[in-house]
């Protein structure tokens, strides 16, 4: 163990620089936030994920976000176990008919203020499932969405733009500001 | 002469299926069938149905031979395959929530990807009937003093899929976990009934993510099969280093998180990273992080290029110069040990009757690997270890995915240094009358089935996926029962079942 932790501190960092907020998302987040709930979060934002029907390929990029490349930490973003102690939900996968009940009461315990974000083209739009017997639609179908990040799965660094957003939307936002 | 050559020589051939038959059974000989995959002498490879006929595919061990075993129904209904055979047992209950014929006497009638919530009731029948509303779902019963229940999930405490666990405990200890699955039902296989090829792929691709190549290579090799398209000798090569490029992607990543699950999260940092670079790759040599929609029937839409042998080398390079040192760490690290020996053991016999694919299997002593047990190209042609414990804990299953790891390494560097020249375009396929394709292939979790049949018009007219989870999810019960709830993370994440892959 000591031989790699030392190669590690010699090895130096393999974290890269942020990305630039997506462009796209920030106009979706400009507008719907509230003043108060930019005051008591601050720069810091827990997430839930929930997956309503994916095929697993934007939950292996979600984990990505924790490598050591994005170390989607150090920019106050976390993935929290439950949804009691989330303000966003990152929703991925057309909803399944099975699920939907789920997604409602997962949205339901999350406290307010809360946001929505949509991962991948399933979430967005229903994808290649839309007209399934076995499928809602998008996540807009059952909830308000505030974010979507399309691709098939949308890599890493897409997701961590849209969450960035997200932040950087509430601070644009704030009252002095207005 | 085995129950096979019996049958081979006595049934009908139902239609022209490629490369192995399908027949025509009787009810007599389907319950023949039965027997032998009860007495352990066939391996069920999938059952599966359409309106009024019953499929089975059985592997027979002693030959490695594959065939699929049809039965007409006129009736509603069909004798059970799950009644002497368990690991048949949701795939029947499967059947009668998606077509609606019912197994005669099954032990267990309870609906299993059918949670009374979709549009349509039985959607794979001929006439699909209105649904009647979500009703309980009883789980089995556990009685004993001190018993409780713990229902985990659909929404699970991780980045994961899912899926509804319940556990009775006894204080910490688990007497007996049930799952229930289906959450991500999506209709796959309904959706591909009557699309074209090409899309049909598409949806094949996304059966499951992580086996987004081995689904996507499963599916082309079916079709190819059906058609009798003879691909150039490069696609097989490409195809084979995305395959084992995913098998190293997959296993990197899951290593680290099973000792995650340990708390152990050094591990995870490092081979976090190292998957991230596999991903990488992948990216500048094939356009896409998890290689999706790259194989397509008849070739593929991208070729490697001496650019890209060059990054795949330098990313092989990599691994073989930080893995060892990680094993090193796995192997010295006791803190570690003392969670995977012994935790979650699978019987070698378990894992014989359920024709365990993959790594779990093969931690079990089931000696089975599409790569070389049916020998597909360009596997035929390589030499390469297939690794066996036969412990069957979590730390088999952890020991079995280094040494795949280490043996996909040294296929690709085979592949890429052997790489023949020539074309990767598609081959147009030309469909006269209907033909049926069957094609099995090793993904990292184990052997993936694909049956399809085209029709006269060239569109998907029935297709059939088979994820190696089906007969993994029903031993992580098993392996679970007399460990406490706290190793069942650990357990789990050994497995690493598909849920997508498996409720379709």
């Amino acid at each position: 163990m000591r031989k790699t932790l030392l190669a590690s501190l010699i090895q130096g960092p393999l974290t890269e620089a942020a990305p630039r907020p997506d462009e796209k998302a920030l106009e979706e987040v400009s507008e719907g936030l509230r003043r108060a709930a930019r005051r008591s979060l601050g720069r810091s934002l827990a997430i839930r994920e929930v997956d309503t029907g994916s095929c697993n390929a934007c939950e292996l990029e979600i984990h990505a976000l924790s490598n050591p490349f994005y170390d989607i930490e150090r920019f106050g973003l976390r993935f929290v176990a439950s949804p009691r102690h989330a303000d966003v939900l990152l929703v991925t996968g057309p909803v399944t008919s099975n699920m939907r009940e789920a997604l409602e009461r997962t949205y339901r315990a999350t406290p307010e203020p809360k946001w929505v974000v949509a991962v991948g083209n399933c979430a967005c739009t229903g994808g290649l499932f839309t007209s399934s017997y076995a499928c809602v639609g998008p996540v807009s179908a059952v909830l308000p969405v505030d974010v979507t990040v399309p691709g098939c799965p949308p890599p890493p660094i897409e997701i961590l733009r849209a969450l960035l957003a997200l932040l950087v939307g509430m601070e644009n936002d704030t009252p002095q500001n207005v | 002469m085995t129950a096979l050559d019996d049958l081979l020589e006595s049934c009908w051939a139902a239609a022209p299926c490629r490369p192995w038959p399908r027949l025509s059974v009787t009810a007599e000989q389907w319950r023949t069938a039965a027997n032998e995959l009860a007495a352990g002498r066939w391996t069920l490879v999938s059952l599966w149905a359409e309106p009024q006929i019953v499929h089975m595919s059985i592997l027979e061990d002693s030959s490695n031979r594959i065939a699929i075993l049809s039965l007409q129904s006129s009736h509603k209904d069909f004798p059970s395959i799950g009644r002497s055979h368990t690991p048949a047992l949701r795939l029947e209950r499967t059947i009668q929530d998606l077509v609606g014929l019912a197994a005669q006497d099954l032990p267990d009638t309870r609906p299993w990807l059918d949670h009374g919530r979709w549009k349509l009731h039985h959607p794979l029948a001929t006439k699909p009937s209105q649904t009647h509303g979500a009703r309980p779902y009883h789980f089995l019963p556990v009685e004993g003093p001190d018993l409780h229940q713990i229902p985990v999930g659909p929404v699970h405490a991780g980045i994961i899929e899912p899926g509804h666990f319940r556990f009775t405990a006894s204080g910490e200890t688990v007497v007996r976990l049930e799952e229930r699955l289906g959450y991500v039902h999506r209709g796959v296989e309904s959706l591909m009934i009557g699309s074209t090829i090409e899309h049909a792929a598409r949806l094949a691709g996304r059966a499951s993510g992580d086996s987004t190549v081995a689904y996507a290579l499963a599916f082309a090799r079916a079709v190819e099969a059906a058609t009798e398209i003879e691909v150039p000798s490069r696609v097989h090569y490409v195809r084979a280093i995305m395959a084992e490029i995913e098998r190293i992607a997959n296993h990197v990543g899951d290593i680290g998180a099973i000792c995650n699950d340990a708390a152990f999260a050094l591990m995870l940092a490092h081979l976090g990273a190292l998957r991230e670079r596999v991903l990488r790759a992948s990216m500048n040599v094939f356009g896409h992080r998890l290689m999706m929609d790259v194989i397509v029937p008849g070739g593929l839409v991208r070729d490697i290029t001496s650019d890209g042998i060059h990054e795949l080398l330098n990313m092989l390079n990599l691994i073989e110069a930080s893995f060892p040192k990680l094993v090193e760490l796995y192997d010295n690290t006791t803190s570690l040990q003392d969670r995977t020996a012994t935790a979650g053991i699978v019987s070698p016999e378990l894992a014989r009757l359920f024709g365990a694919g993959g790594f779990v299997g093969r931690a079990s002593e089931r000696n089975f690997d599409a790569r070389k047990s049916l020998g597909y190209s360009p596997y035929d042609m390589l030499t390469f270890d297939v690794p066996i414990r036969k412990e069957g804990d979590v730390n088999a299953r952890v020991w079995i995915r280094i040494r795949e790891v280490e043996q996909s390494i040294l296929l690709i560097k085979l592949l890429l240094d052997t790489l023949p020249e020539g074309p990767v375009e598609t081959v147009p396929h030309r469909v006269e009358a209907p033909c049926e394709g069957i094609s099995i292939v090793e993904g990292f979790r184990g052997d993936i089935f694909i049956w399809l049949r085209i029709d006269a018009k060239g569109n998907i007219d029935r297709c059939h996926l088979r994820d190696p989870s089906w007969f993994q999810w029903p031993l992580l019960e098993a392996a679970i029962e007399g460990n406490i709830v706290a190793d069942f993370p650990l357990c789990n994440k050994s497995f690493n079942c598909s849920y997508a892959g498996q409720d379709l």
